[in-house]
């Protein structure tokens, strides 16, 4: 028979990948009073789990889980309508998790709950880590195929195309294993009403880090943040000897 | 109408690719976005296409692909209407006349001592490829005083005069019908003054509606104002064809936000009346009569405008409902619960939405297939408040079972995504040849009953087929701002044909005679619905409108041939 999927999908609220980021006065990290939403490729993860269970794969168990403050939560929901059959929250006001912390806690997530694949974004679009799939696998000392464009499961056995400079590459490695995912390996659905209702009803946990025995110490420092220089803006010319009498002023003629 | 200059279209996209909606989007990582792209508009010109959506008042901001040369002569398609003799026939010395008043060379297209017709192609034709002018004369002032100099001597000399914007316009009103020379406003494009404690904005009648819009997003401000063509369309030709779209619903018609206008009369007068007051009883409020006037009377060369604050929380939701009785619940329900935040209610119907899909080959929010559509947006200062009210009206419709299925945009991509849906009718409906299109005001109860009938005629009469090449017609959908009981007829064709156009007209006109409807709500009458203002107008305002027209245009030099 074949191995039951039991899946755990962790994701992130991010800054809505529409909104322009802006730095706070202090240079410390940037203005969040803004539309957040789920990390992009996080809901990559969340369609490709979803995805393989409409596939007729023995999913049993499709587990959301984030960490972060209250507000988290609706990203949560949203990871639940489009499919996940549960959630963990673990509610973390106060300091900012780094992908080490993260993946120490995923792995205390994986060890409690059972997991054995772990679908993750290859990273968030806020610090652009692209580290906690790779910790955590190395801290479970699983297989893991990171990138992935296209994911085939048989039995214990998954396929994992990702594409690389100049062509593909193919993996294939047995469960339990971590996935990261990209952008070409699936297009996430909307979050239909239904299922928003029902995603109201589905359990949805809510933990400290405490509970997991992860401290969740802060290692890095943020020096400073800044904007990137200012565009500098076009010009419009006149006309023709306008144009040219500009590309001899820049040297261009 | 709302139109400009229509620059070729690299120089075009150009501005477009300018503005602060690409650059920001810039500094997202660039993985993420092209993450999207799949689900983005795909349109043949599509950075274009991105940039400034289309509702179905606005054109795609350029189709590079399509030369104006084959477009008919609106003179050979209304063989009826013939040049005015009493109108002049410009001279080198008028020529020389327009160049001393406008200085700069780039001021003007002078197709009279030299061979300029490419430049002047795309003054003379219209986006939808409709209309096609002759003019050989276009004239770029950049001020006010320049407008009066110019349009006194056309007054005093008889030269018929076409004003011209963005060229965005729908019925034929932007280009020259013969030879009038055009005076485009495209060079007057500077921001006058801005109030930030009253939201005041005074601007040219150039500005382009998307960049006064980005303006305003500057300072918390947004202007009152948005529809599909915001990219090309001037807020001048906007004030002169008192243009409608998506955000009447929320902040009303430009009747009550404009508070002043400048403007010019044919014998030069300048009306000076840039006021920035809301109340002001004193006299006659002469600008009203310029909103709207499609260029009739004169010139609208500066306004003066009244702007809200641009909400930070935006929702927007997209539903599958199975009757247009149930439209109409959920719309009444809409306004119960809403309220205050509800900033558009948008209609769509199957058809409109499987065009949508067929031509841009984007995929559809609902799996299933559902009788309509309707997008709901919300626009509100907290979102936490906003998410409250927006959820409890989702659980009373779905449990209700008001609507079928329905899908909330959980981020910005997907809202954009959402509102393309309504946006992308228009250019999808003309994507497959021609569209004839009616933009209609219509009691709420009876507003869909029109695309019925008109569709069952066309099964009768055998000109429609989805898949049949041989007949005209592809499909008839229907779609448009139910909250304002405006809708949108658009009968997709293969290819423009006269008998298609017989069968419509007066059809439709007589058809929303009869429900005490109007034959143009947003879109104006301009040269396609001149004939037919008897159908929503009666003889005696239509003798009292004269009088006015010859008021302040005794010669008739003002956009002849068209309004009334």
């Amino acid at each position: 028979m074949a191995t039951k999927l039991r899946i755990l999908v962790p994701v992130k609220r991010v800054i809505d990948y529409a909104v322009k980021p802006r730095v706070n006065k202090a240079q410390t990290g940037v203005e969040t009073n803004v539309k957040h939403s789920m990390n992009p490729f996080d809901e990559l993860s969340i369609e490709e789990a979803v995805r393989l269970r409409e596939k007729k794969k023995p999913v049993e168990d499709i587990l959301a889980f984030s960490a972060g403050p209250a507000k988290s939560q609706d990203i949560l929901r949203t990871a639940m309508a489009m499919g996940a059959d549960r959630g963990i929250h673990v509610v973390e006001e106060k300091q900012e998790l780094e992908p080490l912390g993260v993946a120490k806690l995923l792995k205390k997530v994986v060890e409690q709950e059972d997991r054995n694949l772990v679908i993750l974004g290859k990273q968030s679009i806020d610090d652009d880590a692209n580290q906690t799939g790779q910790m955590l696998a190395g801290l479970l000392n699983w297989p893991q195929a990171t990138q992935a464009s296209q994911v085939e499961i048989d039995g214990d056995t998954c396929t994992v195309t990702r594409e690389v400079d100049g062509g593909v590459e193919t993996l294939r490695a047995k469960l339990p294993m971590i996935i990261t995912t990209d952008l070409r390996l699936n297009e996430p659905r909307y979050a239909s009403l239904p299922n928003i209702m029902k995603a109201k009803k589905k359990p949805l946990d809510k933990k400290t880090l405490a509970d997991f025995g992860v401290d969740g110490e802060k290692r890095l420092k943020t020096v400073k943040v800044t904007e990137p220089p200012a565009r500098q803006g076009g010009g419009k010319v006149e006309d023709v000897d306008g144009m040219i009498g500009k590309l001899k002023e820049l040297g261009a003629l | 109408m709302p139109s400009i200059n229509r620059c070729l279209p690299a120089v075009r996209r150009l501005r477009i690719a300018n503005t602060n909606f690409q650059q920001s989007s810039q500094l997202r990582i660039q993985a993420a976005r092209s993450a999207y792209q799949p689900l983005q508009r795909r349109w043949q010109h599509s950075e274009a296409a991105t940039a400034s959506s289309n509702a179905d008042e606005g054109p795609p901001p350029s189709r590079s692909g399509l030369s104006q040369s084959k477009i008919k002569y609106t003179a050979e398609s209304y063989p009826d209407l013939k040049r005015d003799s009493r109108f002049k026939e410009i001279t080198s010395d008028d020529v020389k006349f327009f160049k001393d008043v406008l200085g700069a060379d780039n001021a003007i297209i002078d197709g009279y001592s030299q061979d300029a017709t490419s430049d002047l192609e795309a003054y003379n034709a219209d986006w939808m490829r409709k209309y096609r002018g002759q003019t050989r004369l276009v004239l770029k002032p950049d001020s006010t005083e320049q407008v009066s100099k110019i349009l006194k001597y056309c007054n005093d000399n008889l030269i018929a005069v076409n004003p011209q914007g963005g060229n965005t316009g729908l019925v034929g009103g932007s280009v020259p019908v013969f030879d009038e020379t055009i005076i485009n406003l495209g060079r007057m494009k500077n921001i006058r003054s801005f109030d930030d404690v009253s939201g005041i904005l005074v601007a040219d009648a150039g500005v382009v509606l998307e960049e006064a819009d980005n303006y305003l997003g500057e300072h918390g401000y947004v202007f009152p104002l948005d529809l599909g063509a915001k990219g090309t369309c001037q807020i001048g030709g906007n004030i002169a064809t008192n243009a409608g779209g998506l955000r009447l619903l929320r902040y009303g018609s430009l009747h009550g936000n404009v508070l002043g206008i400048e403007a010019v009369l044919p014998d030069g007068t300048i009306v000076d009346d840039l006021c920035k007051l809301r109340k002001n009883n004193t006299g006659y409020d002469l600008k009203q009569l310029f909103i709207g006037a499609e260029g009739t009377i004169g010139i609208v060369t500066g306004v003066s405008i009244i702007c809200p604050q641009r909400s930070p929380a935006v929702n927007v939701a997209y539903f599958g409902l199975e009757s247009y009785e149930k439209v109409q619940e959920a719309f009444k329900e809409a306004k119960k619960q809403l309220q205050e935040i509800l900033s558009a209610f948008e209609l769509m119907d199957s058809q409109s939405q499987k065009l949508y899909n067929k031509a841009s080959g984007n995929k559809l929010p609902l799996e299933n297939d559902h009788a309509f559509y309707c997008l709901i947006e919300t626009s509100g200062s907290n979102t936490d408040h906003d998410s409250e009210k927006l959820n409890a009206f989702l659980e009373h419709v779905m449990g209700e079972e008001i609507v079928e299925d329905g899908v909330v945009a959980e981020n910005e991509t997907q809202l954009k995504n959402l509102w393309a849906c309504r946006e992308g009718i228009s250019e999808a409906s003309q994507h497959f040849g021609g569209v004839y299109k009616y933009d209609l005001s219509i009691p709420l109860p009876q507003l869909y009953d029109l695309i019925e009938d008109c569709r069952k005629m066309f099964q009768e009469n055998g000109l429609m087929d989805p898949e049949d090449e041989s007949k005209p017609v592809l499909d008839v959908v229907g779609y448009g701002h139910m909250g304002d009981a405006n809708l949108h007829l658009n009968v997709a064709t293969r290819r423009y044909d006269k008998q298609v156009e017989k069968v419509l007209e007066p059809w439709v006109f007589e058809w929303v005679k009869e429900r005490h409807g109007s034959i143009s709500a947003e879109h104006g009458l301009g040269l396609a619905k001149k004939p037919f203002i008897g159908y929503s107008r009666s003889d005696n305002m239509i003798n009292l409108m004269g009088q006015i027209k010859k008021l302040y245009d005794p010669n008739g030099i003002m956009n002849p041939y068209k309004y009334i």
